[in-house]
């Protein structure tokens, strides 16, 4: 699922933060235990996934005498039908997941940012077409628009797959981008940078482009989960190579060796565990992203705890303030001070 | 009205697109799928079948591209997409007016049932932040972030293997004839069941988050502290003030990711071999079944035009200022 345009509140983002404050704010950032979860396992799969065929026990091809033994001391994960380790396979798909799933995020959010950014910034006829383009693909079904490219493709490799994705999965990035620059090319610092003369390029990456990094990179990881999600589904319905090791194939295998029926649980249950987590982890760091980017959500986020410490009961939208003679709370410095001038 | 005629212009807009693209793929693609294919029914196939298929994925060199495509459009409005391979040789509009019905009632039903839940709760979950509400959070996380199919799996394997409560597959007994008799309904909404409530359970998960977002956004804004300083009840407040507009962005989320859901719970019919549109398109896929494939991607993509259209309406309702532009 990609981020929520509605929790991006375009008027949050002060362009005109001083970098000492910039600073505090990424330790803000990671500060948030939501965000640290996720990056930590986002952390872990990305070194199974350099790491992982190193490290697993066996060859997941290979085939042995032991097949559909659950869990066991030899195999932790159990064995397939054909008595492949179920835990080599896992360990060995993880790098087809996370390579499709990074390189099919960046391809689509650089379509979103440039699309996106320039529909935004040069506005009129240009913007109406680039915005019309972009909306009629996020309107158009994503999934049965790559079955029906992946599937007349003759091979369907790893960056084949990585590419047909992102077409189709840029669109949402770029609208989000759209808005935000929409609301960013008529502030006083980008009118001033053009009074100076500066080009347009420099306005549109120096003065532009760092204001939108919170929401690129919250764009971005979402797009990756989208694409991490599109490709197990392609592999588990077959329509992508079921030669390469990914979490869809070992589901594919699973679904035509009726591993159900046979209630062979170990088969399907980690694959989709390890989805579940690293899709987690993803969006732990979006809602990171979103606390970061909105100090309302963030105040919701840190302050439910040290409300309930000092008894207040939120109720209704005003900010709680406690008036009382405590030391203000070291966690969150920031974010209440700023809310409160804003 | 401007609000509604741009979005009725836009949306043509889009079916043309869809159905251009639906044109160029197989033009773009390298290789002859069909060539392949004929061989495969040699001798089977009538001359017009193959005339269609040619025009259908452009193996007619004798014509222009722009007068395939004009043929192509005529072809569409005659209902005729072209010959099945995989149920050789049922044409493929045949099996799609078949099938479309199962996916409205089980895609159409769910999708909305799980968008006025999630709605719900988000506003339940949103109103009464910080407290044990927002533990709800993290569990949502989870649902949203594994794929459908895989918790439909989970659920085949529990509630149809293990326990044995409910039907996993198909759409009916295999032993009932589809009629309206009592007993054929019941078995369809019994075979409905496990899918639907998987569906609504793996989909849920984006709207509470949204919609608890969003109540909490608006809760701060002044007209709710007012009405709350007025001594409004505390439920009028909520739903009449709060949920009122925080809903707003959820109806227009509605429309646009109607696409992502549509996606993910075709692959949900997939699972439970449901004869809905989605199961259609997986045997095209396994049997390479290329006119099947694009006539179902073309229905699709018009059914969810149709429902973003609805979804639009609906937010004008909702919504007065863009009543007023006009």
């Amino acid at each position: 699922m990609a981020v929520n345009a509605a929790t991006l509140d375009p008027t949050v983002i002060d362009p005109a933060a001083v970098p000492a404050a910039a600073t505090r704010h990424h330790l803000v950032f990671l500060r948030n235990t939501k965000a640290m979860t996720g990056l930590v396992l986002l952390a872990v799969f990305t070194v199974l996934a350099v790491i992982g065929s190193w490290i697993s026990p066996y060859d997941p091809s290979a085939l042995s005498a032991a097949t559909m033994s659950p869990p066991s001391a030899q195999h932790w994960l159990g064995t397939t039908n054909l008595g492949q380790d179920i835990l080599s396979q896992i360990l060995v798909g993880t790098r087809g997941v996370m390579i499709v799933g990074l390189a099919a995020g960046i391809i689509a959010t650089a379509l979103a940012v440039i699309i996106g950014v320039t529909a935004g910034f040069i506005g009129g006829v240009g913007d109406e077409l680039l915005s019309a383009l972009s909306n009629i693909f996020l309107v158009i079904p994503a999934l049965p628009l790559i079955i029906i490219i992946a599937g007349q493709l003759p091979s369907s490799g790893e960056l084949t797959v990585a590419f047909v994705i992102s077409i189709t999965g840029w669109a949402w990035g770029s609208r989000i981008l759209r808005a935000q620059t929409l609301s960013l090319r008529r502030r006083d610092f980008v009118e001033a940078a053009r009074a100076n003369g500066e080009s347009l390029w420099r306005i549109v990456i120096f003065e532009i482009l760092p204001n939108l990094t919170a929401i690129i990179a919250s764009s971005f990881v979402g797009t990756v989960t989208f694409a991490i999600l599109s490709e197990i589904t392609l592999a588990f319905i077959g329509v992508t190579s079921i030669s390469n090791w990914n979490w869809g194939t070992i589901l594919f295998w699973a679904q035509s060796n009726q591993a159900l029926a046979r209630g062979a649980w170990w088969w399907f249950v980690p694959a989709g565990m390890c989805i579940a987590l690293l899709g987690m982890a993803l969006s732990l760091i979006n809602f990171g992203i979103d606390e970061f980017v909105n100090p309302r959500l963030r105040n919701t986020g840190q302050n439910a705890r040290t409300m309930r410490r000092r008894g207040i009961r939120a109720r209704i939208g005003f900010t709680p303030v406690a008036r009382s003679a405590q030391p203000a709370d070291p966690a969150q410095p920031a974010g209440r001070g700023r809310k409160d001038e804003a | 009205m401007i609000f509604l005629a741009r979005r009725i212009g836009f949306y043509l807009v889009t079916a043309w697109a869809a159905v251009t693209l639906n044109f160029f793929i197989p033009r773009m693609m390298p290789g002859n799928p069909v060539d392949a294919l004929i061989n495969r029914y040699q001798g089977q196939m009538s001359s017009d079948a193959i005339a269609s298929l040619n025009v259908l994925f452009g193996m007619d060199d004798k014509t222009s591209t722009f007068q395939q495509y004009l043929h192509y459009w005529s072809l569409l409005f005659h209902g005729d997409l072209g010959l099945s391979f995989a149920f050789f040789p049922t044409p493929v509009a045949a099996i799609i007016t078949q099938s479309l019905p199962w996916t409205i009632g089980l895609v159409g039903l769910s999708t909305v049932l799980s968008f006025i839940i999630g709605t719900l709760i988000g506003t339940a979950i949103g109103w009464r932040r910080g407290t044990w509400a927002d533990s709800i959070l993290p569990i949502t996380t989870f649902f949203s972030a594994v794929p459908y199919f895989w918790l439909g799996l989970l659920a085949i394997m529990l509630f149809g293997v293990v326990w044995q409560v409910l039907p996993a597959s198909g759409g009916y007994d295999g032993g009932l004839v589809p009629t309206f008799s009592g007993e054929f309904i019941g078995s369809v909404l019994q075979h409905g069941l496990l899918p639907a409530a998987t569906i609504v359970i793996s989909s849920v998960a984006g709207w509470i988050l949204g919609m608890r977002n969003m109540m909490v956004t608006v809760s701060s804004e002044d007209y709710v502290t007012v009405a709350q300083a007025k001594g409004l009840s505390e439920r009028r407040v909520m739903f009449g003030y709060a949920a009122r507009n925080a809903i707003l962005p959820q109806v227009s989320g509605f429309a646009l990711s109607l696409g992502f859901i549509v996606s993910g719970t075709l692959v949900m019919e997939m699972v439970f071999s449901y004869p809905g549109v989605g199961y259609v398109l997986y045997q095209a896929v396994t049997a390479k079944d290329y006119p099947l494939m694009q006539g179902v991607f073309l229905i699709i993509t018009l059914s969810v035009l149709v429902a973003n259209m609805l979804a639009d309406l609906i937010y004008a309702l909702l919504d007065p200022r863009t009543r007023q532009e006009g």
